[in-house]
C-alpha cells in the first residue's frame, strides 16, 4: 500500500516560499491568484494491506517525524 | 566551538558522535551549528532524531546545561526542549553578516558575564532563523524572562527594519521554562577573540565556566 504524505503550515504561519512564489505569478501575468502556500508531499510505500493500521502507522510518523506540529499541519492519503 | 570552549575552560571539551547512546557525566553539553543531514525535511529535524538526543533530552531534563547555537537551536526545537520553531528568513535569503543583540532575561547560567540590556556584537549565518511560535507562548516568553537574546541596533533599538530575518519579537535566543537550555541562532564563539574582529562573545562562554564550576 501507499501513503502520501500532504504538509502544510498552519493557518496563521507566514509563508515567505508561497508569498515569493504569489510575486512571480502575478509577474508572469497571470492574474486572480490570491495566497499561495507552499507545502511537502512525502510518498511512503508500506508492507501492510490494513488500511487502519497503515493509517495509524503513518499519523505516528507524522507527529515524530514528518510534520513538526508546532507549525505544520498533515494530511494522509492511502491508495492501493 | 571547540576553540571557544578551550580558551574559557582552559581544556578542551569532549567530542561525542551522535550515535552514540550513552553520555559520560557532563556539566554542560553544546550542539554547535552546521547543516546537519543538508537541512533535509527540516532544519534540526533529522539531527534532532539522532540516537544521541535521547541522553541529551534526559539530561536537560535533569537539569544539566544545554547550549545549541544556529542549527543546534533548530535541534533544540525539533526535540522538544524549547518551545517554537525556526523557519526560512523573511528575505528567503541566507544571512551571513555581524548583527548586534541586546542581552534580555537574566540567566544564572548563560548570561552570567553579561548585564541586562548590553549589546554584543555577534555574527550570524543562517537560511532558516525565522523564530515563530504562538502568540500565547511569544507572551509566556516574553513574562517569564525566557528571553535570552534579541536583535537590535548598535544603539539597543529594536524594530522590523532592525530584524534580520524576520523573527516573531526580534527574538535570537530563548531559555526554557528552567532556565537551563538556551538556543540561539547567532554564533557567540565567532567573536571569542580579537582575531576574530571582536570577542563579544566571549562573555558568555566565560560565564559558563563561572557558573558552572
Amino acid at each position: 500500500m501507499k501513503a502520501i504524505v500532504h504538509v502544510t503550515l498552519k493557518n496563521g504561519v507566514l509563508d515567505p516560499q508561497g508569498k515569493a512564489i504569489e510575486h512571480a505569478l502575478d509577474g508572469l501575468g497571470f492574474d486572480g491568484v490570491g495566497e499561495v502556500r507552499q507545502g511537502k508531499v512525502i510518498e511512503l510505500e508500506l508492507d501492510t494491506a490494513d488500511k487502519d493500521a497503515a493509517l495509524s502507522q503513518v499519523s505516528d510518523m507524522c507527529e515524530k517525524l514528518l510534520a513538526n506540529t508546532v507549525i505544520e499541519d498533515y494530511s494522509i492519503d492511502l491508495a492501493d | 566551538m571547540v576553540d571557544a570552549l578551550t580558551q574559557s575552560m582552559g581544556a578542551a571539551p569532549q567530542l561525542i558522535w551522535h550515535r552514540e547512546t550513552v553520555l559520560p557525566d557532563l556539566d554542560l553539553i553544546v550542539l554547535p551549528g552546521g547543516f546537519s543531514y543538508g537541512d533535509y525535511l527540516r532544519s534540526g529535524a533529522m539531527a534532532a532524531r539522532s540516537p544521541v538526543m535521547k541522553e541529551v533530552v534526559r539530561k536537560a531534563n535533569d537539569g544539566v546545561a544545554v547550549l545549541g547555537v544556529c542549527n543546534g537551536f533548530q535541534m533544540l526545537t525539533e526535540a522538544g526542549l524549547l518551545p517554537g520553531a525556526l523557519m526560512r528568513n523573511r528575505s528567503l535569503k541566507f544571512i551571513c553578516r555581524d548583527v548586534f543583540l541586546k542581552v534580555d532575561g537574566a540567566n544564572q547560567t548563560f548570561s552570567g558575564n553579561y548585564s541586562s540590556g548590553q549589546v554584543i556584537r555577534i555574527p550570524v549565518a543562517h537560511h532558516d532563523g525565522n523564530y515563530f511560535a504562538d502568540n500565547e507562548t511569544l507572551n509566556r516568553l516574553e513574562g517569564e524572562g525566557q528571553v535570552g537574546y534579541r536583535y537590535c541596533d548598535a544603539e539597543g533599538n529594536t524594530g522590523d527594519a532592525i530584524n534580520p530575518n524576520g523573527s516573531a519579537r526580534h527574538i535570537a535566543g530563548i531559555y526554557n521554562d528552567r532556565g537551563n537550555v538556551l538556543g540561539m541562532m547567532p554564533h557567540p564563539e565567532d567573536h571569542v577573540e580579537d582575531l576574530q574582529g571582536c570577542s563579544d562573545g566571549r562573555g558568555l562562554f566565560d560565564g559558563l565556566v563561572e557558573a558552572l564550576s
